[in-house]
């Protein structure tokens, strides 16, 4: 059960957001979507995460999907660890397990002793962090995330990188990682799809073996987000005269 | 595909990452340290109690100045005493138990309907195209002018009373309701739907709770209006002996009894404010601090 596999033909719509995208992301796989805008990226994340239904085409998922948004989208009137036992609820998690999963999740994510406080009163990258626990809490193996470090200083966004891919390497999640930054995905991912924009293509992919762990400024993430940053400006003049 | 080599990051880097993380996080963390309790409620008591002065002592001023006689308008004093009177010879905690009881009553039907129709509205669109602008219509619609017609339908009797506080206070609270659920942010309903919740648990668990502040507000706006209408009842709706709060003030002035008139006006205001500061303003300001939308004051 571990091959994961998803088919996407899409078209036909008034707006083609996106237009006969196939992809296939491997269990275990960290993909990294990149484009410039109207590339339909979060379009194709609301397809996968079931919010909406395409035009046109097939989506399978193997696997539950969670979907984790730039701003962490936590509940302001819960506490941290009821905005992860909602999550527990809502999954059918008898209500005696709840709390104790809840603490759990939050000493994966390194927030310990946090549970009790109230989103408002957290860094916007310890939200992040709890969002991503919430995703646990959903037991989700596939992890979408829509420019989820976009918000975020660049000193948090280092951290939580390595953060992202330590929890990636230990629960052996699939994820698909949708961002503007390209040196963001060359640091991050396993294979790099760069998508067109209006009608959002595939342009192509990148894969990337860079040994990990990796640093943002390292040469070979350098070298590697020069290459896909050259490819995104090709793909950008071509609407120039349109 | 990375291999199992790849994907295992050392535990030294990991310890690493997590001190870096918690260095991070106590850093962003600034606890700021609440005033003692003593301070925080000097600091909001003087201001009241300066303008409290204020106001006697223009009180004072006007009744000195001798523009009425002081059996028309007597100096506070007078009026102390008069509530002390009231409250000795017990007829105040008489007219304090119907009237509030009236209040509870009325408020209490006003809720129900204003939480019934204000959900309904909220979650069927046909029911908002048809009465959504009708409710804030009526919401601004003065309850006075509702009286009469409440004397022709129920006679002189709390029912009428009833008929139009529900009919002041209901539309502020669906409203309240209603534009609670509309404010909500699309990402909190994306992020409940993304972890399941349809239906009736998507209104249990998100759309409720989101409208909460909205509605707190919708049902503050909603006791004003449910107390203006309540007071304007009493007076227009004399029911024999009942001895309301509203009979006392029409008593009063028929006996010229000005220092008692303006007593029970006192308690009138009083308790609206002493309702606004630590029911409903209180909730209201609970609602804010558990949701980060003010600092936490003091």
């Amino acid at each position: 059960m571990r091959d994961l596999s998803k088919v996407y033909g899409q078209g036909a719509s008034a707006v083609h957001a996106l237009d006969g995208i196939s992809l296939q992301v491997q269990a275990g796989e960290l993909l990294c979507l990149v484009g410039a805008s109207g590339c339909g990226k979060s379009t194709l994340l609301n397809l996968i995460a079931d919010l909406d239904s395409p035009s046109a085409g097939t989506i399978d998922p193997r696997g539950r999907v969670a979907l984790i948004f730039q701003e962490a989208a936590l509940f302001p009137w819960l506490t941290v660890r009821s905005n992860i036992t909602l999550a527990l609820k809502l999954r059918g998690v008898p209500r005696k397990e709840r709390a104790h999963e809840a603490d759990q999740l939050l000493h994966t994510v390194h927030l310990d002793g946090f549970g009790d406080k109230r989103p408002h009163e957290l860094s916007g990258g310890m939200r992040q962090r709890v969002a991503i626990a919430r995703a646990f809490a959903q037991e989700a193996d596939i992890l979408l995330m829509d420019e989820p470090f976009g918000a975020l200083d660049a000193m948090t966004r280092d951290l939580l990188h390595a953060e992202l891919e330590r929890l990636w390497a230990d629960r052996n999640l699939s994820v698909v990682f949708v961002t503007h930054n390209v040196r963001e995905a060359a640091r991050l991912a396993d294979r790099v799809v760069l998508l067109s924009s209006r009608p959002g293509r595939v342009v192509r992919e990148f894969t990337v073996d860079i040994e990990r762990p990796r640093r943002m400024d390292s040469p070979a993430v350098s070298s590697l987000a020069a290459d896909i940053t050259d490819e995104l400006k090709t793909e950008v003049r071509r609407h120039a005269h349109v | 595909m990375p291999t199992s080599d790849t994907k295992h990051l050392d535990t030294q880097i990991g310890d690493r990452l997590a001190q870096e993380l918690a260095g991070l996080d106590a850093l962003e963390l600034v606890e700021r340290g609440r005033r003692p309790v003593a301070r925080r409620v000097w600091s909001a008591a003087w201001p009241k109690l300066a303008a409290l002065g204020i106001a006697v002592a223009l009180w004072e001023a006007v009744v000195a100045s001798g523009w009425r006689p002081a059996f028309v308008l007597p100096p506070p004093e007078e009026v102390l005493d008069a509530v002390r009177e009231q409250a000795d010879k017990g007829t105040l905690w008489t007219a304090l138990r119907v009237t509030l009881r009236r209040a509870a009553v009325g408020f209490a039907m006003a809720m129900a309907m204003g939480v019934v129709l204000g959900a309904a509205v909220s979650q069927v669109k046909v029911l908002r195209a048809a009465v959504g602008s009708f409710i804030t219509g009526l919401q601004t619609m003065p309850s006075i002018a509702w009286f009469p017609l409440a004397v022709l339908l129920f006679k002189r009797t709390e029912a009428a009373m009833y008929f139009v506080v529900v009919l002041g206070a209901a539309p502020s609270i669906a409203n309240g309701l209603i534009a609670g659920v509309d404010t909500l942010p699309p990402l909190l309903l994306r992020a409940g739907r993304t972890m399941g919740a349809r239906g009736i648990t998507l209104l249990r668990h998100v759309v409720f709770p989101g409208a909460l502040p909205s509605f707190i507000g919708g049902i503050k706006q909603g006791w004003a209006f449910a107390w203006r209408s309540l007071m304007a009842g009493e007076l227009i709706v004399i029911i024999e002996n009942s001895r309301s709060i509203g009979e006392r003030l029409e008593n009063s002035r028929q006996l010229s009894d000005s220092p008692t008139l303006i007593a029970y006006m006192l308690v009138i205001l009083v308790i609206g404010i002493l309702l606004d500061a630590f029911v409903f303003g209180a909730a209201e300001r609970a609602i804010q601090r558990r949701w980060g939308l003010v600092g936490s004051p003091g």
